[in-house]
């Protein structure tokens, strides 16, 4: 009915959350002390900026392509209230229910994934520095 | 048949990224594809779990929609390409005026 809207709240907040990350690294690099760079990177030097932004586009996508299904089926419509389950107060309920359960769900495994991605991306990073490290 | 289509999409979009080395902003596309691949598994078990019956739709309408979305994500990839090539070329005209 409408399980993409606990992902695009999520996706909201991710946004919002890159956006202040993303000045404050600007800042730290136009400070250029060692102490403020090392604050808004890992020691492997992947920025939390670019972490963040491959959650963004995770849920973003996921969002994007489930509102075409959605639509697809008939459950939105492109006039106000925009669900067609908020048309019958008998199936308000439901989708509220929906959404608690499939679309949270939903945010909670792409958000595990990510962390996955990023302790991975992580590890690769570690290992390459590591073998540049012992060539030199 | 939209779930199986996606996840398709996503195998061979990773190969791609994989083959071509971060060119063409493949990683995009993607997460794109495995953002909603992670999505329809957790609706499709959670729908089987509940529900019962079959865990793919195998039917014309749903094979249709499969299509339809993963061209989607191509015509979204494809606008968010050019919306940055665009924002590059402004900024650097912007650079270019200052110099």
């Amino acid at each position: 009915m409408a399980c993409f809207v606990a992902p695009m709240v999520e996706a909201i907040v991710i946004t919002v959350v890159k956006k202040v990350v993303e000045k404050k690294e600007q800042k730290a690099k136009v400070n250029g002390t060692p102490q403020s760079i090392s604050h808004t990177c890992t020691h492997t030097g992947i920025k939390w900026s670019q972490k963040l932004g491959w959650l963004n586009q995770l849920l973003w996508g996921g969002v994007f392509l489930l509102a075409i299904e959605h639509i697809w089926h008939g459950e939105v419509v492109p006039f106000p209230p925009f669900l067609t389950a908020m048309n019958k107060p008998a199936d308000v309920m439901p989708m509220l229910k929906e959404i608690a359960l499939y679309g949270t769900s939903m945010a909670v495994l792409v958000t595990l994934v990510w962390v996955g991605m990023v302790i991975v991306a992580e590890h690769n990073a570690k290992s390459v520095a590591k073998k540049a490290s012992t060539k030199a | 048949m939209y779930f199986i289509l996606t996840a398709a999409a996503a195998i061979v979009t990773t190969i791609l990224w994989k083959h071509f080395a971060g060119k063409f902003h493949l990683g995009t596309l993607c997460l794109i594809y495995w953002g909603a691949t992670l999505m329809w598994l957790v609706d499709h078990v959670i729908a089987y779990l509940q529900d019962g019956g079959a865990f793919f739709e195998r039917t014309a309408d749903a094979t249709l929609l499969g299509i339809t979305v993963v061209f989607s994500a191509l015509l979204l990839w494809g606008v968010l390409q050019l919306l940055q090539n665009a924002k590059k070329s402004v900024f650097r005209s912007m650079v270019q005026r200052k110099q």
